[in-house]
C-alpha cells in the first residue's frame, strides 16, 4: 500500500511538482489499516495531513471503512471490490465511486502481488494524477532492484498498470 | 625559633594550591586520590588524562589534580567520559564516583559501560552510606547498619543484601576486563591496583573497575578506633578484598 | 578509507529523518550519540549507514540520559557531537542539557515531537515547547529553532552547530513526527561549497601541553559553594545571552503592515498559516502572518512591532497553549487580544485556519 504511494509520489517529484507524502506510522500501522497520505501540487503543500481527499484509494475491504472519512463531494473514490462491500457501506457522497476487482483479476491474469499496482493504474486512468510514463520511472526507481533479480518482474508490474488503466476506462 | 611548615610528600599530578583539601578528618578519599596520582605519575600520563568525578563528596575532587577535570552530575561520570574516550580515544578517562553514582543512580551506565566493554577506568569509592547528602543508606549499606534512612539498622528482610559490585561488573564483562577491590587501609597495594586498571585502558584491553573500600567516620559517626575497626575487620567480611578479573595476555591458556 | 564529503549541489526527495542525517554531515559533525525513540529512529538508521564512509562516529547508549552525557563528552573533547531523541526521551534529555547549559556546552540535539504527555503518540504534537524551550532546572539559556520544511531542516541542523560553537549555548532543532517521517523535495548541498562558514570545534579538555606545567588545567564544574557564587556566573550567562539574543533571533512575516487580524504559529504548522493567510489574502481581507522561527531567543521585538498594530492575533499551534505561553509573555503590557487555536496533538490543516479567521474578521 505505501508502494502505490511512494511510487506515486516520486512519479510527481520527478515531473519537478511539489510532492509531500507522510504515512501513517507506528501503533495503527502494526496491525491496524497502512493509510498514506499524499499530495500533489504546484505550489508549496501547507499541511501534511488534510480533512477531505480528492482522490481515495482503499485497497481493502477494512480501508473502505477506515478512508470514508476523507471522501468529500469532490473525491474519486476507488477501491477493490473483490472482497464485495456492501454497496450502503461504500461513501455516497463522492464524485465517482469506481470497484476494480483487482485481487480477482492479479490472480487470474497476473499475480495477486501487483493487484495493488493495478489499482494505481486504475487511478491514473481516471484521474491522470500523474503521467503513465513518469509512473513507469518511478515503479523502475522504487523496485529496479528486485527486477534485477528478476527481470520477469518488470513486466508483470507494467502490464498490472496498464490493466488497470484499461479497466478504470471501462467502468467509467 | 619556629619551625617551617613540612609539606606531605604529594604526586606531581596533585595540585598543590588546592591543598590541603577540603575531605573531612578520617575521610578515606583523601588516601584513594593519592593512590591515584602516585599511579598517574608512574604511568606518565599526567598530560592525556581526563579526571572526571561525581557528585557527593567525590565531587570535591573537581579542582584536586592539575590533570583536567569534569565533574558532572549524579550517576553521570561513566557516560560522560564514554563520551569523552569514543571521541578522543587517545585521552586516559578516569570516572571517579561513590556509592550511588556507580550502584544506584549510576548503575544503569556503569552495567552498559561494562558490557560494552568501553575502555575506560571506573574508580568507586565505597563507603557503605551516601556522605555529602548526610548520611543515608547506599547500596552498599552492610545488614544491621544505622544510616539516616535505616535509624534501626539496615534490614535486608525489606532492602535486601549489600550490593557487590566488583563481582557483578566480572560477572557481566569479557576476558579483556580488569576488575578489583581495594582499601584504603592498604594503600600500596591500592595504588598497583590502579596502575593496572589505568594500564587496561592504555594498552586498550577494555574496561576497568576497581572498587575502594573507605571510611566516613563523620556519618559513621565513629572515633578513630571504631573507624579502623570498621574498615578493616568488618566490610572485608562482605567486601573481599583482591584482583577479581585479570585480562587474560597472549600465551594465556590459548588452545 | 573515508569518501570525499558531500559536493556539489543535488536535489533530493527523502523524509526529514534522512535529512537531519545529511545536513549533520554537510555541517561536518564528528560523531552522533542516541537511544532509538520513534519517530526518530532514522536518523541514527542513516547515520550509522553514512559514519563509516565519511570516518564519523557513532554510540548507542542505554537510554538518552547517556546519549546527553556522551554528547557532553563528546563536545569537551572538542568534537562536533550531537544526539536526537522525542518525547519522553526529551524528558530525560533535559538532564545532561541542564548541565550543558550550566556549563556553556555547546551539544546540538535534534527533537522530532510527538504527542505527550507521557508515551501519547509516537505520531506528532508541538507539545514539547516548553520542555525544549525551559526543561532543565535553569533560565533557559538555549537555542531553539523551529523548521516548518525539509529545506529547513538541513539549513538549520547546519546552523544549529555553528550557533553552539560560536556562542555556546545549548542548541536544539525543535521538528516534530511529521517532519521526520515526511518525503518532500530539497536541495542538499556542501555548505563551505556555498560560501558558509563553518564555525571550528576547540577542546575543553585534552588540549596539548602537560596541564599544571605547560598550561592551566581546565577544571570544569557546575557546582558552587554560596549562593552569590552562583548568581555571579548566572549574571555573566544572563549578560552574555541578552548580548546575542537579537543576533541569533529569526522570523519571517508576511502583510503584516496592514493586517487588522495576524496568525501566529511556528514550526510545520506554520505552513498551513501562510497558506491560509495566502488564500484569504488574495480575495482583499485584512490577515497577516507572523512566525517565529527562533523560539529561543523568541523574535520580541519583531513580534511586539506586529502585536502593537494589529487587533487580534490568532495563535494556532499543536499543543495547549505551550506556544502562546511564550508570546504572552514577550507581549505583556499589550492590550491585543490572543484568540487561540488549540489542537494538542493533532495536525491543523489551511482550511481550519481560514475557516477560523473568516469567523473573526
Amino acid at each position: 500500500m505505501q508502494a502505490v504511494a511512494e511510487i506515486l509520489a516520486e512519479a510527481a517529484y520527478e515531473e519537478g511538482r511539489q510532492a509531500l507524502y507522510i504515512p501513517n506510522f507506528g501503533v495503527e500501522q502494526r496491525g491496524g489499516v497502512s493509510v498514506a497520505f499524499l499530495q500533489i501540487s504546484d505550489k508549496p503543500i501547507g499541511a501534511p495531513k488534510f480533512e477531505k481527499a480528492d482522490i481515495v484509494i482503499a485497497l481493502s475491504r477494512r480501508a473502505v471503512y477506515r478512508t470514508r472519512q476523507y471522501v468529500g463531494p469532490d473525491t474519486i473514490f476507488v477501491y477493490d471490490d473483490s472482497a464485495t462491500v456492501p454497496p450502503e457501506d461504500l461513501p455516497q457522497q463522492a464524485k465517482k465511486v469506481i470497484g476494480i476487482p483487482a485481487i480477482e483479476i492479479t490472480n487470474r491474469e497476473l499475480h495477486p502481488r501487483v493487484f495493488n499496482v493495478m489499482i494505481m493504474g486504475a487511478v491514473i486512468g481516471v484521474t491522470k494524477v500523474v503521467a503513465p510514463e513518469d509512473a513507469k520511472k518511478a515503479i523502475e526507481l522504487r523496485l529496479g532492484y528486485k527486477f534485477a533479480k528478476d527481470p520477469k518482474l518488470r513486466e508483470l508490474n507494467y502490464r498490472a498498470m496498464e490493466r488497470g488503466m484499461e479497466l478504470a476506462r471501462a467502468a467509467v | 625559633m619556629a619551625m617551617p611548615l613540612v609539606q606531605p610528600p604529594m604526586p606531581n599530578s596533585w595540585r598543590r594550591e588546592t591543598k590541603p583539601h577540603k575531605f573531612c578528618p578520617g575521610c578515606g578519599h583523601g588516601i584513594a586520590l593519592r593512590a591515584l596520582g602516585y599511579a598517574i605519575d608512574d604511568l606518565g600520563i599526567q598530560d592525556r588524562l581526563v579526571f572526571g568525578c561525581d557528585i557527593g563528596c567525590s565531587l570535591l575532587a573537581w579542582d584536586f589534580f592539575n590533570v583536567d577535570t569534569v565533574q558532572t552530575h549524579h550517576g553521570r561520570t561513566t557516560p560522560v567520559m564514554t563520551g569523552i574516550k569514543r571521541a578522543r580515544p587517545e585521552l586516559i578517562c578516569v570516572a571517579y564516583m561513590g556509592d550511588g553514582g556507580g550502584y544506584a543512580i549510576g548503575a544503569q551506565h556503569l552495567v552498559n559501560a561494562a558490557v560494552r566493554n568501553e575502555k575506560i577506568t571506573v574508580i568507586l569509592v565505597n563507603n557503605t552510606q551516601y556522605g555529602m547528602t548526610g548520611g543515608q543508606m547506599a547500596p552498599t549499606t552492610l545488614p544491621g547498619q544505622k544510616t539516616e534512612t535505616t535509624p534501626y539498622g539496615r534490614d535486608p528482610e525489606l532492602t535486601g543484601m549489600p550490593m557487590r559490585g566488583p563481582e557483578m561488573v566480572a560477572a557481566i564483562t569479557e576476558d579483556g576486563a580488569y576488575v578489583a577491590r581495594g582499601t584504603v587501609s592498604k594503600p600500596r597495594q591500592l595504588r598497583k591496583m590502579f596502575i593496572r586498571a589505568l594500564q587496561n585502558q592504555i594498552e586498550g584491553r577494555g574496561f576497568a573497575f576497581v572498587e575502594v573500600l573507605s571510611t566516613c567516620p563523620t556519618n559513621w559517626r565513629t572515633n578513630a578506633e571504631e573507624t579502623w575497626q570498621l574498615l578493616e575487620a568488618e566490610m572485608p567480611k562482605y567486601f573481599h578484598i583482591g584482583e577479581i578479573k585479570v585480562p587474560l595476555v597472549k600465551g594465556d591458556g590459548d588452545d | 578509507m573515508a569518501d570525499e564529503p558531500l559536493t556539489g549541489e543535488k536535489r533530493v526527495f527523502m523524509t526529514g529523518n534522512e535529512v537531519v542525517a545529511w545536513a549533520a554531515l554537510a555541517a561536518q559533525a564528528d560523531i552522533m550519540y542516541g537511544y532509538p525513540i520513534t519517530p526518530q529512529n532514522e536518523v541514527m538508521h542513516y547515520w550509522t549507514r553514512l559514519a563509516p564512509k565519511y570516518n564519523k562516529g557513532f554510540l548507542q547508549t542505554e537510554d538518552e540520559l547517556s546519549a546527553g552525557f556522551t554528547t557532553i563528552g563528546g563536545v569537551m573533547a572538542g568534537k562536533k557531537a550531537f544526539t536526537a531523541t522525542a518525547g519522553p526521551g526529551n524528558i530525560l534529555m533535559q538532564e545532561p542539557v541542564a548541565m550543558a547549559e550550566a556549563m556553556r556546552l555547546p551539544v546540538v540535539v535534534v527533537i522530532m515531537q510527538r504527542g505527550g504527555p507521557s508515551t501519547g503518540t509516537v505520531i506528532y504534537s508541538q507539545q514539547e515547547v516548553m520542555l525544549t524551550a525551559f526543561g532543565g532546572n535553569g533560565e533557559g539559556l538555549r537555542v531553539v529553532y523551529s523548521t516548518a520544511t525539509h529545506q529547513e531542516l538541513f539549513d538549520y541542523t547546519i546552523k544549529a552547530f555553528n550557533t553552539a560553537w560560536r556562542y555556546r549555548f545549548p542548541t536544539f532543532v525543535l521538528a516534530d513526527g511529521y517532519q521526520g517521517k515526511m518525503r518532500e523535495p530539497l536541495t542538499i548541498y556542501n555548505p563551505v561549497e556555498r560560501g558558509l562558514e563553518l564555525v571550528p570545534p576547540e577542546p575543553y579538555v585534552g588540549r596539548p601541553g602537560t596541564p599544571g606545567v605547560d598550561r592551566p588545567p581546565g577544571h570544569f564544574r557546575n557546582t558552587y559553594n554560596v549562593e552569590e557564587e552562583l548568581n555571579e556566573v548566572l549574571r555573566g550567562h544572563i549578560a552574555d545571552w541578552e548580548r546575542v539574543a537579537e543576533e541569533i533571533a529569526e522570523h519571517e512575516a508576511l502583510g503584516t503592515e496592514d493586517a487588522k487580524l495576524v496568525v501566529v504559529a511556528h514550526g510545520v504548522v506554520a505552513r498551513a498559516a501562510k497558506e491560509a493567510v495566502q488564500e484569504l489574502r488574495a480575495e482583499g481581507l485584512p490577515v497577516g502572518y507572523f512566525r517565529p522561527i527562533t523560539l529561543r531567543p523568541l523574535p520580541s521585538a519583531a513580534l511586539l512591532a506586529v502585536a502593537r498594530q494589529a487587533e487580534k492575533l490568532l495563535v494556532v499551534e499543536s499543543a495547549y497553549g505551550q506556544f502562546g505561553r511564550l508570546l504572552r509573555e514577550a507581549l505583556y503590557g499589550l492590550t491585543v487580544e490572543m484568540v487561540p487555536l488549540y489542537k494538542p496533538g493533532v495536525g491543523v490543516t489551511p482550511e481550519e485556519v481560514v475557516a477560523r479567521c473568516r469567523e473573526i474578521v
